[in-house]
């Protein structure tokens, strides 16, 4: 479904152009992600510098963690007692919404071959997001694409971490506010979701349970209790989500996917119209 | 800590951290057809998942003291605005963060 059927006969290797065509797709997207990384990262950078650690910290913890707030809480771990299993406990809670993402990409990453290992592994928030979402057009090699934008964003953040950790005390620039180019990123991917999906609720739920988790337990703690609560709530709604997602489309989807178009919403109905018979039979 | 300890820290970060990214594809990867229900997830969590990011992105936004969470509010809806005007990704997220840097840097 992901892989493009007409290249899957060529024996010749990947042709450059191919490559380059999808790093120019790619890039506009990754823009906003450079201006936040780039701030956030630089603040990591300065402020690992500040606490004292060499610019190898920052850089290498960019690096092989990649992944924003765990990264400034490592700092704070090592500066306090040896623990190693606690810093391991507290990176599942903090980052366990990446198994939201996992499941989410199952489809999309599965036929990806090489690439797989790396699209997995540098899956941040953004990353995720702009995979998630961007409508890569259909010349355009979804593998590569989806390579650059988590290469590309990954790039960011560790040039950012690394020029925080070297130069970091010398940057003088009014950059207060700066930092709110990454909820403007946030609410604009919602947008773009919102607008194409067929079903509110799940959008919905995860605003209001977000902000309520928010409100009652704090912004330290709300990540898990949200995620818990929008589970428990998307399952309870299986039934009334699985027939509004593919109820009167059904059968205009199906018959899409008998074409030879390739596809992902046309395969994805199918999937749901399994799910529906099986559900509703 | 020692530069060992931190090594050992730094590397239960990671581990924990690509744990979370990878178990998903390790528990329902491979060939065998991924169960119903984690399909039906596939396709109802993003929306949550967008709608919690939005809010994890405003958590330290406090709504009783400092601004009130005015100047968030103002920029939110120049994105809203202009991503329902343009829809262009690019101007929508500049717009908004211009504002906002505007808002607290000469007005709040």
């Amino acid at each position: 479904m992901a892989s493009d059927p007409k290249t899957e006969f060529k024996t010749q290797p990947e042709s450059n152009q191919k490559i380059k065509k999808a790093l120019k797709a790619a890039f506009p997207y990754t823009i906003p992600i450079f201006a936040g990384f780039w701030f956030l990262a630089l603040t990591y950078g300065i402020y690992m510098h500040a606490c004292g650690f060499s610019f190898w910290y920052p850089a290498l913890m960019s690096l092989t963690i990649f992944a924003g707030s765990i990264e400034f809480v490592t700092v704070s771990m090592l500066m306090g007692p040896f623990d190693p299993l606690s810093a391991f406990l507290m990176t599942l809670m903090v980052n366990a919404r990446h198994l939201f993402y996992g499941i989410s990409m199952l489809d999309r990453y599965r036929t990806m071959g090489w690439k797989k290992l790396y699209l997995i592994f540098g899956m941040c928030d953004e990353t995720f997001s702009i995979n998630y979402t961007a409508d890569i057009p259909e010349d355009v090699d979804r593998g590569w694409f989806m390579f650059f934008v988590t290469l590309l964003n990954h790039f960011y953040w560790f040039s950012g971490a690394l020029v925080g950790g070297l130069f970091g005390s010398l940057i003088q620039f009014n950059t207060e506010g700066l930092e709110f180019v990454m909820v403007a990123m946030f609410v604009v991917i919602f947008m773009e979701q919102w607008l194409k999906e067929k079903q509110h609720i799940s959008s919905l739920i995860g605003l209001a349970l977000g902000a309520g988790c928010l409100a009652i337990f704090g912004a330290s703690q709300f990540m898990i209790p949200a995620m818990v609560s929008i589970l428990l709530v998307l399952t309870l709604l299986r039934k009334k989500i699985t027939a509004l997602e593919c109820g009167p489309d059904l059968v205009i989807n199906m018959d899409a996917a008998d074409t030879d178009t390739e596809d992902d919403s046309a395969l994805n109905a199918q999937r749901k119209a399994d799910i529906l018979q099986e559900e509703m039979p | 800590m020692t530069i060992f300890q931190q090594i050992i820290t730094i590397a239960m970060v990671v581990l924990a951290t690509m744990i979370t990214r990878f178990l998903p594809f390790v528990v329902f990867g491979g060939n065998r057809p991924t169960p119903k229900y984690i399909q039906y997830l596939g396709y109802a969590l993003p929306g949550a998942v967008f709608g919690l990011l939005v809010v994890y992105s405003l958590k330290d936004v406090s709504l009783l003291s400092g601004s009130h969470g005015l100047p968030e509010l103002i920029a939110i809806a120049v994105v809203v605005g202009l991503h329902l005007w343009k829809r262009q990704m690019l101007l929508s997220i500049a717009g908004g963060t211009i504002c906002y840097m505007l808002l607290v840097q000469l007005i709040f």
